[in-house]
């Protein structure tokens, strides 16, 4: 089949669960490509000779390599390439932003105009990862000698399960310290069970802990065990605490019963299974109306989770316009399908309760967008003395996390920025520490998975280098030249 | 998983609890706490840390029982687990030498309260303890606070032990003799502390007191513990659970505690039901 054949293959849609069915469960929206669908995508790559694609990726995938073994009927060996570089690629292929990462660059895409309607790389990595998964073969990777030393990784994200995946298979010894209950980081306790399963995440740890990386969940650290002494104890650290502090609007009535930060709703929701009360102990806050306020996949998330618990109503405020939204197009695309109302160009400024405390309406102000800021988009402006009261049961506030402070205040020798977020090197991930390296939205604020696994893998290789070799100063040049010997 | 090495009953619906946990009972001081889960879908509550014994590698934990969680484990036996507690989570107490202390705890408040009261003397203050409840069945530790007390008073609703009426008329009794305080702590029920610290605010001394929100992950990553204090936003999980008493806005926190009442009241009632046990309160037709 030659590239013009090609071409002309429309996008293969994934099957999806019908809008109005699915709000009323819990289960997975897209429901994943057949071997046939999968193969047919994979004919619309047309294997450009520079691909352009794998720039797009934090991680590097070998995208037309894979695309390429699926189209054949390779899936064992497509699910091995895709490994080579990326150690969740079922979270991945479900959660990335592919519009603005490996989509963003496709050629097909470009000669389509529209990013969505590249080749659809996630939807192929999601089921190469699920396939594999299913066949529930277990691979060994090849046994390396031990090194004798040990690393420990603070944070269960993909951060640091990415480091822990990494390093142990050069032989290191690797301890986790997880202060929840349950490894994943916002994969367990933030995005919700309709778009990424939790028994996908848990089967990734029940893999880690397979080939010899140690859980130690309930330990905070800073609090179980100083940080200092983790630091004595062991050859090299990896902070990956992730930016688990909810931003509050600072807005009168903020205290309110009935609203909550995004992190706590969805927290409640999915870790905790409010959504089986009683049989599970956790209650989450119900309302027929919820207002959720922000624009990003965080929001999006609470506002289709709200609905799913039982609201009539769902809305999202929001202080821009939806093209400034920093959602994934797929979610915005999904609450509309399930009637989220989108109430854009809006800000609350107060929030009015009833006698016994309870939120009962926001009063929100209407913006219009004007000059554009740093950020390069147009910055709302409200619109004098055009407030007026949503009614609401709930609010939910998903405007944001920073750094989760804890590591860093108990530890002030730790570089950081005024914004919170711990300074590293960015090829090597160290820190101000000797010994200590650092990643994902601990110091990029809330990102994404990709960029915190991208991070993971590039810490976890100048981690093996800086125990293998002792050599702090200039690892980051050292970490090139060993490059240049293996190319 | 945590061990459960010892459980006794210390009042109606009182329990002592001791688990095996080295690492928390390692780096643990006075006014800390941890995040307690019972079971795999159990929810995640915090209990100040009462004492530890670093020797058996232990925590100990006084709990009332008041709902479907704490029920649960009054029916906990000695070997069993637990799968989930974290911590030492929140900041621990300011113990120093001010001098003359006075430490007032209401019920449960009492045993968050008994570390506190027995650092604040080791270190070498005068420590006077008022320790107030319905009736005398419901206070607790009074053999350990005595020990960890210069003076003890008792003062009981009813009249029961000690001196009848509220721990507020014991306070203002001893300044009316004349006695003195450099510094205040309280623990107990939110309402209580509310108004221990509207008086010892006219009385000029300051007053630390341990607030008790509902939690959810206990490390900061949630905001469901947040309380006004001196009109900001505060986590008590990693800012506090103490803050200075005279800047707290108690009203706020009262009506935070009740979000989900009806839906603990729920739980309870059918977890009761279907597991045919009780609190001693139910039995003897009390509210709580
Ligand atoms: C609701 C929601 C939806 C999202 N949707 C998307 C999406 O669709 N696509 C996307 O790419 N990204 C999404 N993100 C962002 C993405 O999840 C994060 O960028 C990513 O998880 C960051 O990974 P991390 O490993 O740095 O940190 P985290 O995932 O935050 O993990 C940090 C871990 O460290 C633990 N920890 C913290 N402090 C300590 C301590 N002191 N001791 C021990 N452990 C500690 C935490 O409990 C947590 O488990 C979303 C985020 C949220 C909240
Ligand atoms: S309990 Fe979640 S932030 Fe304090």
């Amino acid at each position: 089949m030659n590239a013009k054949e090609r071409m002309k293959i429309p996008p293969v849609d994934m099957p999806e669960q019908d809008p109005k069915e699915r709000v009323n469960n819990l289960e997975e929206v897209p429901l994943g490509y057949t071997p046939e669908m999968a193969m047919l995508e994979a004919r619309r790559c047309i294997q450009c000779k520079t691909p352009f694609c794998i720039e797009g990726c934090p991680v590097g995938i070998d995208i037309p390599g894979f695309i390429k073994l699926i189209e054949e009927g390779d899936f064992k060996g497509a699910a091995r390439k895709m490994k080579e570089r990326n150690l969740l690629p079922a979270v991945c292929g479900r959660v990335c932003p592919q519009e603005e990462q490996c989509q963003l660059f496709c050629t097909i895409g470009k000669v389509r105009k529209d990013p969505c309607k590249s080749v659809m790389i996630g939807k192929l990595e999601r089921f190469i990862a699920d396939w594999d998964r299913e066949q529930g073969e277990f691979e060994q990777p090849p046994s390396m000698k031990p090194s004798g030393k040990r690393v420990a990784i603070i944070g269960a994200g993909p951060a640091g399960l990415t480091v822990a995946g990494d390093l142990i298979k050069f032989g290191h010894e690797v301890i986790v310290f997880e202060a929840l209950h349950r490894a994943g980081g916002v994969l367990v306790y933030g995005i919700p069970e309709f778009r990424l399963p939790k028994k996908i995440v848990q089967y990734e740890v029940d893999y880690l802990e397979k080939i010899g990386v140690e859980f130690r969940y309930d330990y905070v650290i800073g609090k179980t065990i100083p940080v200092r002494q983790i630091v004595d104890d062991f050859d090299a650290v990896f902070v990956g605490t992730g930016a688990g502090l909810p931003r509050f609007m600072r807005v009168d009535g903020e205290n309110l019963l009935g609203v909550l930060s995004a992190n706590e709703y969805l927290t409640r929701a999915n870790l905790m299974k409010a959504y089986d009360f009683p049989a599970a102990d956790t209650p989450i806050v119900k309302g027929k109306k919820v207002i959720t306020v922000g624009g990003g996949n965080v929001a999006m998330d609470c506002a289709r989770t709200a609905l799913r618990m039982g609201a009539e109503r769902s809305l999202i405020v929001y202080r821009r316009a939806e093209e400034q939204m920093p959602a994934r197009l797929e979610e915005i695309h999904h609450a509309k399908e399930e009637g989220v109302e989108f109430h854009l160009l809006q800000n609350p400024v107060r929030l009015v309760g009833d006698d016994k405390g309870w939120i009962r309406g926001a009063e929100v102000i209407k913006m219009e967008l004007g000059e554009p800021d740093s950020s390069g988009r147009r910055r709302p402006v409200p619109i004098e003395g055009s407030e007026f009261i949503e009614n609401t049961d709930a609010l939910i506030v998903a405007i944001g996390n920073s750094p989760n402070p804890l590591v860093p205040s108990c530890f002030p020798d730790l570089e950081v920025t005024r914004w919170g977020g711990i300074v590293v090197n960015e090829i090597t991930g160290q820190t101000s520490v000797p010994g200590v390296f650092a990643g994902g939205d601990i110091v990029l604020g809330a990102a994404t998975v990709i960029l915190a696994m991208g991070h993971g893998r590039r810490a976890a290789r100048a981690m093996n280098l800086y125990l293998s070799s002792g050599r702090w100063v200039d690892l980051d040049s050292a970490l090139d030249l060993c490059r240049a010997e293996v190319h | 998983m945590y061990q459960l090495l010892h459980k006794e009953k210390l009042g109606p619906d009182i329990y002592l609890y001791r688990f095996r946990a080295p690492d928390i009972a390692r780096y643990r001081k006075p006014g800390q706490f941890v995040i307690v889960r019972i079971n795999e879908n159990g929810e995640r509550i915090p209990i100040t840390i009462a004492d530890v014994d670093t020797e058996e590698g232990s925590i100990t934990l006084i709990i009332q029982a008041v709902g479907k969680t704490t029920l649960q484990m009054a029916q906990m036996r000695k070997g069993d687990s637990i799968p989930t507690l974290t911590g030492p989570l929140g900041e621990p107490t300011e113990i120093e030498k001010v001098g003359r202390v006075l430490c007032v705890g209401g019920g449960i408040g009492i045993a968050p309260l008994y570390p506190v009261a027995r650092a604040m003397k080791d270190i070498g203050n005068h420590v006077t303890s008022i320790l107030g409840a319905r009736s005398a069945n419901l206070i607790i530790l009074t053999d350990l606070m005595r020990e960890a007390s210069d003076e003890l008073i008792i003062t009981t609703d009813d009249g029961s032990e000690g001196q009848k009426g509220l721990v507020t008329d014991a306070i203002r009794n001893l300044v009316d003799d004349g006695e003195k305080f450099e510094q205040c702590i309280t623990m107990g029920p939110p309402i209580m502390m509310k108004f221990v610290c509207i008086l010892t605010e006219k009385l000029g001394i300051p007053t630390i007191v341990s607030l008790n929100p509902i939690m959810v992950d206990g490390t900061g990553m949630c905001g469901c513990c947040r309380v006004t204090v001196g009109g900001s936003i505060k986590f008590a999980c990693i800012d506090g659970p103490e803050f200075d008493g005279h800047k707290v806005d108690f009203d706020e926190l009262m009506a935070r505690l009740d979000t989900y009442r009806s839906e603990e009241k729920n739980a309870l009632e059918r977890y009761s039901s279907h597991a045919g046990c009780r609190l001693d309160s139910m039995s003897e037709g009390g509210s709580r």
